[in-house]
């Protein structure tokens, strides 16, 4: 049943008309924006989806959402929505959220556009048509934008998390002022001897170390990388202000370091976790007693 | 940018506050000579804490600073390198085997105090 | 290994060079990379282009984000520091540990290296030199 203007713009097919239909959609968008959005919250509900959060609180970031999309139709550009995506996957990720979850209410709102759609144009298929033509490529992108976002930020997430486990698996620890010490136990790689390093000079910082015992006892062999990476970090610990001293240090990795060349010179070895302590302490010791017997000096002028 | 440069009794203090210049450097190691010089300083605290990187430049800058107030009988620590800043000067094979350093200013302080011995008796 | 656009920053003085690794410290911040690689990336960054300032006069620093379908998956800052300078004469020599030239401990492309994941340099006397670093964010 089509009219005249309808017969015009239909036969066109021009960009002009596809950003015409789309200020339609955005029209139909806002001035539905009530009702939709109660729609898709009512859906997202009866769909069991987004459990962890209150009905409110459903109501409010589809109401976001909603917003949000009417505006990447409205201008075209994404960025609003992928702030908005990841600020949402920040946000509800800790609270449990799944991607199917995720998934499942975008693709519901389109159901629901899609549905008031075909409601209003429902007379018109041939329009109808083209409306759905000029929505569909906008609501895949927007889909697209929205899982990805969330996708990546649960990623990052992850990562984090193993980050974290890996730390809290090799401390470092502070036992007396100014002395940490690093135990390290089992078979180092590059990647986790990298790790240590980075912990260790952090720990330097907060703890305000002069000393640092590094026990390898528990290390069964080491190659060159970790061979190399022992001895950077003395030297950076040293930039620090920190002495080291390594100790446990067996036999056989003696003997590695010594063929792969590296100077066991600048590496201060004791034999034992107690014996270096014990040297730790007189480092220390031997600093205090100097800084105390010049204060008495100047005392005596 | 000029760094300021502070006294502490036989101490200078110098905090580096951002990322230095081919002309920078040069300024701070005429000031610090000219200080040095003039108050007759024992030692000198280089605070590098605010800089995220060391490259080679500013490593040797700093080496040279401190290999020229040492002919002045003025010992220079360079306190303040980051966690990160520290890790990256030993990859890019920056050792500074040669510079003394401490933590920060008050370690850097403490270093130079046990130093410096007891007293002379003159001036 | 896909890229986006590149970002152009001009190295004619040493502010520049801390721009530009500024600059990418902020990208690399942006995809995840590690606080300690955020730094080793800035210094081999303010590595290369001091010498751009120091022998070629001028330059440029190209910084984009590199994406490696894996496995793993992964994404990286991609930095391309270019002049059309002297040139290095005996590259062989120059990326030995230990060079010297220019009155100092060298050009520090030993060191640059070990900083990155990859490292590809190009030059010849007379035609400019060409250096490329990677830096990718760590494997999961």
């Amino acid at each position: 049943m089509a009219d005249p203007t309808d017969a015009a713009s239909s036969s066109d097919g021009s960009p002009e008309t596809s950003a015409d239909l789309l200020k339609e959609l955005v029209t139909h968008l806002s001035a539905n924006r009530t009702n939709l959005r109660q729609e898709w919250a009512r859906r997202i509900g009866e769909a069991r989806l987004l459990t962890a959060l209150t009905p409110e609180e459903i109501f409010n970031e589809a109401t976001s959402v909603y917003d949000n999309y009417v505006e990447v139709l409205e201008t075209g550009s994404v960025k609003a929505l992928q702030d908005y995506a990841r600020n949402l996957s920040e946000r509800i990720i800790p609270r449990g959220v799944e991607t199917d979850e995720v998934l499942g209410i975008v693709l519901l709102l389109r159901d629901v556009l899609a549905r008031s759609l075909f409601q209003k144009y429902q007379t018109d298929f041939d329009y109808l048509n083209q409306v759905l033509d000029a929505y569909e490529p906008a609501a895949n992108r927007i889909a697209n934008t929205v899982a990805i976002n969330f996708v990546q930020e649960r990623e990052r997430v992850i990562r984090q998390q193993q980050e974290a486990i890996r730390e809290l698996s090799t401390p470092v620890l502070q036992v007396r002022e100014r002395l940490l010490i690093l135990p390290i136990i089992g078979v180092l790689d590059g990647q986790r001897a990298r790790q240590l390093t980075e912990q260790l000079l952090r720990g330097i910082r907060t703890n305000r170390a002069k000393v640092v015992v590094i026990d390898i006892t528990g290390v069964p062999t080491i190659d060159s990388t970790v061979a190399n990476h022992l001895v950077q970090t003395v030297d950076a610990s040293r930039l620090m202000g920190a002495s080291v001293i390594i100790t446990g240090l067996s036999p056989e990795i003696a003997q590695t370091l010594v063929t792969l060349g590296v100077e066991l010179g600048k590496v201060n070895a004791v034999g034992d976790l107690q014996g270096g302590i014990e040297e730790a302490e007189r480092i220390l010791g031997y600093q205090v007693s100097l800084g105390s017997d010049s204060i008495e000096d100047s005392q005596l002028r | 940018m000029a760094v300021p440069i502070l006294k502490q009794g036989p101490f200078l203090i110098a905090s580096i506050q951002a990322a230095l210049t081919d002309t920078d450097v040069l300024q701070l190691r005429d000031d610090v000579m000219s200080q040095v010089t003039r108050h007759r300083s024992r030692g000198i605290i280089v605070d590098v804490t605010a800089l995220d990187v060391m490259d080679s430049f500013v490593s040797r800058s700093l080496r040279g600073i401190a290999m020229m107030t040492r002919l002045r009988g003025a010992e220079t620590v360079i306190v303040g390198i980051q966690p990160e800043v520290a890790f990256a000067m030993v990859q890019l094979g920056m050792n500074f085997e040669d510079v003394q350093t401490a933590l920060d200013l008050e370690e850097g302080l403490a270093l130079l105090q046990t130093q410096e011995g007891p007293a002379d008796g003159g001036s | 290994m896909a890229a986006e656009p590149e970002e152009r920053i001009a190295i004619e003085s040493d502010n520049d060079v801390v721009t530009a690794r500024q600059r990418a410290r902020e990208l690399a911040a942006g995809l995840d990379l590690t606080s300690t690689d955020q730094t080793l990336l800035a210094t081999a960054i303010s590595e290369v282009a001091r010498n751009i300032t120091t022998y070629a006069v001028r330059g440029e620093v190209l910084l984009s984000i590199v994406r490696d379908a894996g496995p793993p998956v992964r994404e990286g800052i991609r930095v391309v520091a270019r002049d059309k300078g002297p040139g290095i004469a005996d590259l062989e020599l120059a990326m030995q540990d230990g060079y010297t030239s220019g009155g100092g401990l060298g050009l520090g492309l030993p060191g640059a290296r070990r900083l990155v994941d990859e490292f590809d340099i190009e030059t010849a006397p007379s035609a400019g030199t060409t250096v490329t670093l990677v830096k990718w964010s760590r494997a999961r």
